[in-house]
């Protein structure tokens, strides 16, 4: 769409920017003061620059936990985005049964974050729990809060069973968009499954399928609530994400300088991966019009 | 043509090939069909089966929780949620997360409709770097938020109210509104606005009267989504309350009781954070398909 350009249009954004910068800037601005000053108590405040940063990027603690959230995020991408185009093109398109399947399979997100926790961790124990009481049954000796490898595909699976809808529903989105003509062409030409999912299906779901992966890299990225409730960041450390760490340092510990530049540095981390896939978003955009046009 | 009588051999040779072609293709979209369907159950039963776990334990009693696996409550109760209904520790953190829910609705909905506007129509300086610092922040960890937000609303006087969590929450989705409003409101066509504005439509009366019937279900959708994303944070919503406006979510985490977690309050109260979404999704139901692209298919 070709826009015109009048700056009037600032009257329009003005109430939420005062809006977002009021639970945005002002909080970030905090986070900056604290992250370069050594803070004793109200009155008592020494600058000092950079060491905050320098300490916390040489911490080897957070580098452990950075690298076991960056895992976390990879694995769960890459089980996620095939089961969800999976579940997506055998969703029934039709009838009662796709919207009672819609409403069953968008269940899993809108369970409150720490609550998705309580489920697992009531569907997990080894004592009282479906899961963890049938797999002891069949001889493995299932503990959470014993084996780090439980935890960990306990808490892989607890997020698949979270978000691989988000995916799915975004893929059948993108699949319900297709029209009728194309599947018909493909009929005529005696394409095989393969070739219409190929060369029909995929290329329609690019677009839908950055979003999906922006939300979750970003969401799987700052998770907090889920494996708090169920494995607490154990055993040991070995599920402890970067979240996590930040709220014992800053609120549990106090330490208002190292967790303010954590903060930044954990923020940042962020907005480089999502700025990749924001300009990778806004380039193909950018195709699709001068293809269209 | 295909049914008139073959005359040579070599065309009845043919036309039982493609008979015998469409008989096999029949049987096999037969079989495609029945494993579509048999994956499709598998993977329902995979979300199902968590939530019917915790549905089981809210109907049992404690003993009978601790007591050994049961497959269903056998003996049935309601003791759980009754204690919920009217103890108003309980019930009021439900109160609580509805209210700051839907005040962070209208908030955001009623701010982010004229700056999707805006963002969707007009060029202006500075309009795609505006656009992407939005987005940062609906990437913003909560966690990083979380100690200045605190000290800010503890600040201003707004610790422990229902607005403070409903302001904290517009971090993250006033810009998920103003993205998915943008899709939707560009895809209806320029020549609508400036009709309208020949007409003699002055803004105000054009937004409301044309504009927002013609993306009601984009309207419908944002509201979801930002029920959705409102209603299960807790990491913020937790830190800025303390007893007046707690949400559920944080009154789930005290249950630890003298006799250790009390685990059938805990499914209880469980189960009936799920029923609002629920509800939600069954209103929208027939947009989502549509609406979950944001607009952007």
């Amino acid at each position: 769409m070709n826009k015109v350009y009048n700056n009037r249009a600032w009257w329009l954004i003005l109430p939420m920017l005062l809006l977002v910068a009021f639970s945005a800037i002002i909080p970030l601005m905090t986070v900056v003061n604290y992250s370069v000053q050594d803070v004793f108590d109200a009155h008592t405040r020494f600058f000092t620059g950079t060491e905050w940063f320098k300490e916390m990027l040489n911490d080897p603690s957070l580098h452990a936990a950075l690298l076991r959230q960056f895992a976390f995020s990879l694995i769960v991408l890459a089980i996620q985005v095939p089961l969800g185009i999976g579940i997506a093109l055998i969703m029934p398109k039709s009838g009662w049964q796709a919207s009672a399947v819609l409403i069953l399979v968008t269940m899993p997100l809108l369970i409150p974050w720490n609550v998705v926790g309580s489920i697992w961790q009531l569907f997990t124990r080894g004592d009282i729990g479906l899961m963890g009481w049938s797999i002891r049954e069949l001889g493995y000796g299932y503990n959470i809060t014993s084996s780090p490898v439980d935890a960990w595909a306990t808490i892989i699976l607890m997020d698949v069973w979270h978000w691989t809808p988000l995916i799915a529903l975004l893929c059948y989105s993108g699949l319900r968009s297709i029209p009728d003509a194309y599947y018909q062409a493909a009929r005529i030409d005696r394409a095989s499954r393969w070739a219409v999912f190929r060369y029909i299906q995929l290329p329609k779901l690019t677009n839908v399928l950055v979003i999906g992966v922006l939300l979750r890299f970003m969401h799987s990225f700052m998770i907090y609530a889920e494996p708090f409730v169920l494995t607490g960041g154990g055993p040991g450390s070995s599920t402890t994400f970067l979240s996590q760490s930040l709220v014992t340092m800053a609120v549990g510990q106090q330490d208002l300088g190292p967790s303010a530049a954590f903060s930044l540095i954990y923020f940042l981390i962020i907005l480089l991966v999502c700025w990749v896939f924001y300009t990778a978003i806004m380039n193909m955009q950018k195709d699709k019009n001068q293809g269209g046009v | 043509m295909s049914d008139s009588l073959p005359t040579t051999p070599d065309a009845v040779r043919k036309q039982a090939a493609l008979a015998n072609n469409r008989r096999r293709r029949k049987t096999r979209s037969a079989t495609r069909q029945w494993r579509r369907r048999g994956l499709m159950g598998a993977y329902i039963l995979f979300v199902l089966l968590p939530i019917y776990w915790l549905l089981n334990m809210s109907f049992q009693s404690n003993n009978e929780i601790l007591g050994g696996l049961t497959l269903w409550p056998q003996d049935f109760t309601f003791e759980h949620y009754a204690k919920i209904f009217t103890d108003s520790s309980w019930y009021m953190g439900y109160i609580n997360s509805i209210a700051y829910v839907v005040m962070n609705m209208l908030i955001s909905i009623s701010v982010a409709l004229p700056a999707a506007y805006a963002f969707s129509r007009y060029k202006f300086i500075g309009d795609k770097h505006l656009f992407f610092w939005l987005l940062t922040n609906m990437m913003a960890p909560p966690a990083v938020f979380l100690l200045p937000y605190f000290q800010l609303y503890y600040t201003v006087g707004l610790f422990d109210t229902h607005v403070a969590v409903a302001l904290a929450h517009c971090l993250f989705n006033i810009p998920l509104a103003v993205w998915i409003l943008e899709g939707f409101m560009s895809s209806v066509p320029k020549e609508i606005d400036e009709t309208a504005f020949v007409d003699g439509y002055s803004f105000p009366r054009f937004f409301v009267k044309i504009f927002i019937p013609m993306i009601s279900s984009g309207i419908g959708v944002t509201l979801f989504f930002l029920f959705m994303f409102s209603w299960v944070e807790l990491l913020l919503a937790s830190t800025l309350t303390s007893t007046g406006a707690q949400p559920i979510g944080s009154v789930m985490t005290q249950t630890k009781g003298a006799s250790g977690i009390d685990w059938g309050a805990l499914a209880a109260a469980g189960t009936l954070t799920i029923l609002p979404g629920i509800m939600v999704v069954y209103f929208v139901r027939n947009h989502i398909a549509k609406g979950f692209a944001l607009g952007r298919t």
